[in-house]
């Protein structure tokens, strides 16, 4: 027997319900919907909060008070691990002779040259690179070549080329500071947004206006990302270049102390290292906070 | 006003009255594939023309081209010299105040004062010393349509300005845009897929079918009671079904 059409109709017209009919009521599910309780801090959190500048201080001074302890105890032999006092003493004695001082002058000297060499070599050559077709062909696959090489293997040739006076160690600086400056600002010149050059260009901006309104601009963060690798390139090489026949530097006082085997100097070389290397990376942090005030990043919770 | 001819033969004006935008047989094809087909156009100084089209139809295509950032298309095609251009994206500069986007490559000296002015009328001067990132969407795009206004433009290019914005802040922006256009009698060309905002603001509607103007259609929608009027529901439908949404309709 075939199927009633009557009731055929009714079936396509319980799916597809017409304005006139009423909606079907709403029935509930006879399953309980699982909830869940979420924390709500209403705005007291934040007062609870350890100041940052604190929260970065701990790991340093955990560690110090680790080591005075070990050293107070007397676990580890004195000749391989003096105590944080001892390295206070060795820097205050070295300080009230004026060792400490040259070395300390000699080695900024250098670092700062070859950092401000290095910058302007790696920047200028970014801004060739990264504005021009021509400059990208000329200059970048140049650079990636180059790159490879490991910078230290360049020292012999330095020396053979400029000897091995100050004008060698602060090549090797600036060459080790150029390539970080000059990879991140050309990615970052041409990662600048199309669409915004192109607004730039349908507001009138000339040439010079879009590279100094918009695409300059635009490239300062990639840029302070290479400046922060080439500030720990510096220092790495800075290391090397004292090495070399160098009569200063607080490589070379490294290195004389090893050969006196006072691990106190050796450890206070570390810990200035370590001191510069902080304030520059906090000079960076605060030429960010002027720079990219226009950002709003995630900023961690 | 003046006319810059990109690529002139002949330059009689059919019309009258002066117009903003005169295109005769404009192609543009990429890779051989034809997106614009012979399109024929002549915007009136002053004129408010809705330019629709499914995606792909090529009308962003179009107004690239009026804009001058697609230089390879073929045809006959005069544009006012005075012209500016709305994003869907507003496209500020990040690293720019509010101010210095509105002022953006303009050379004079009372650009500031003019920028202000032009921040007052779209209701953002007290934002001007602000960085684009604390702006709301419609507040960005507002700085948008202050940045293209105050080059006082014979002819304001609207690429999907409101697509982004919810639909509150979106009926606020055609008030707005309605009360600018008012004050200053720009051509505009708004590029939109909806086709209630181009009943609501427009003169003249225009669909982009195939790469030509498959309609071309006075708006008669009464425009201080566009829901109201029955020429809405009629003119709304005859849209949609040349946009090949007939299902809608019904």
């Amino acid at each position: 027997m075939s199927p009633n059409p009557a009731t055929v109709t009714s079936l396509a017209l319980a799916r597809l319900p017409t304005t006139e009919s009423a909606p079907p009521p709403r029935v509930a599910p006879d399953k309980p919907v699982p909830l869940e309780d979420l924390r709500l801090s209403g705005g007291r959190r934040a007062r609870r909060q350890v100041p940052p500048a604190l929260l970065r201080l701990a790991a340093p001074l955990g560690f110090l008070a680790i080591w005075q302890v070990v050293a107070a105890l007397d676990l580890v032999d004195s000749r391989s691990l003096t105590s944080p006092l001892a390295v206070i003493e060795a820097a205050a004695s070295l300080w009230s002779v004026g060792d400490l001082q040259r070395h300390l002058l000699a080695s900024l000297y250098r670092v700062v040259w070859g950092l401000a060499l290095g910058i302007a070599s790696g920047l200028s050559l970014a801004i060739v690179a990264g504005l021009f077709r021509w400059g990208e062909h000329v200059v970048d696959s140049s650079m990636n070549i180059v790159r490879m090489v490991p910078v230290i293997a360049l020292l012999p040739l330095i020396i053979l080329w400029m000897g091995i006076g100050e004008p060698a160690k602060i090549a090797l600086i600036v060459l080790g500071v150029t390539f970080p400056v000059y990879m991140n600002s050309f990615a970052a010149i041409r990662g600048v947004d199309q669409k915004l050059v192109e607004a730039g260009q349908a507001f009138g901006l000339s040439r010079w206006g879009l590279v100094r309104r918009v695409i300059l601009p635009g490239a300062v963060p990639g840029f302070l990302v290479g400046l922060r690798w080439a500030l720990g390139a510096a220092w790495l090489l800075l290391f090397f270049a004292e090495q070399i026949n160098a009569d200063r530097g607080i490589g070379y006082l490294i290195n004389q102390a090893q050969s006196w085997n006072r691990a106190d100097i050796i450890i206070l070389g570390l810990v200035i290292y370590g001191t510069f290397g902080f304030a520059g990376d906090q000079l960076i942090r605060l030429i960010e906070r002027f720079a990219l005030s226009w950002r709003k990043g995630f900023q961690g919770a | 006003m003046s006319i810059l001819p990109l690529r002139s033969s002949d330059t009689t004006l059919e019309r009258a009255d002066p117009l903003a935008v005169r295109i005769k047989g404009l192609q543009r094809a990429f890779d051989g594939r034809a997106v614009l087909y012979g399109v024929d156009l002549d915007v009136g100084a002053g004129e408010f023309v809705a330019l629709l089209g499914r995606s792909g139809s090529g009308k962003s295509t179009l107004l690239r081209i009026l804009c001058g950032f697609d230089t390879e298309a073929d045809g006959v095609l005069q544009v006012a010299r005075q012209r500016s251009i709305v994003f869907q994206e507003p496209r500020l500069q990040p690293w720019l105040r509010v101010l210095d986007n509105v002022t953006l490559g303009l050379r004079d000296r009372d650009a500031a004062e003019r920028g202000r002015l032009a921040l007052d009328e779209v209701g953002l001067l007290p934002r001007a010393r602000d960085w684009p990132v604390t702006l709301s969407g419609g507040e960005a795009q507002r700085v948008g349509l202050a940045r293209a206004l105050v080059r006082e433009p014979d002819l304001l290019l609207l690429d999907e300005p409101f697509g982004a914005l919810d639909a509150l802040t979106r009926l606020r922006m055609h008030a707005l845009l309605r009360t600018l256009c008012e004050a200053h009698r720009p051509a505009v060309i708004l590029v939109t897929h909806d086709v209630d905002e181009a009943i609501t603001l427009a003169d003249r509607i225009l669909v982009l079918k195939e790469g030509r103007i498959s309609l071309d259609m006075e708006n008669r929608v009464s425009q201080r009671s566009v829901r109201t009027d029955p020429v809405f529901e009629r003119q709304r439908a005859q849209l949609l079904n040349e946009l090949g949404v007939a299902d809608a309709v019904a």
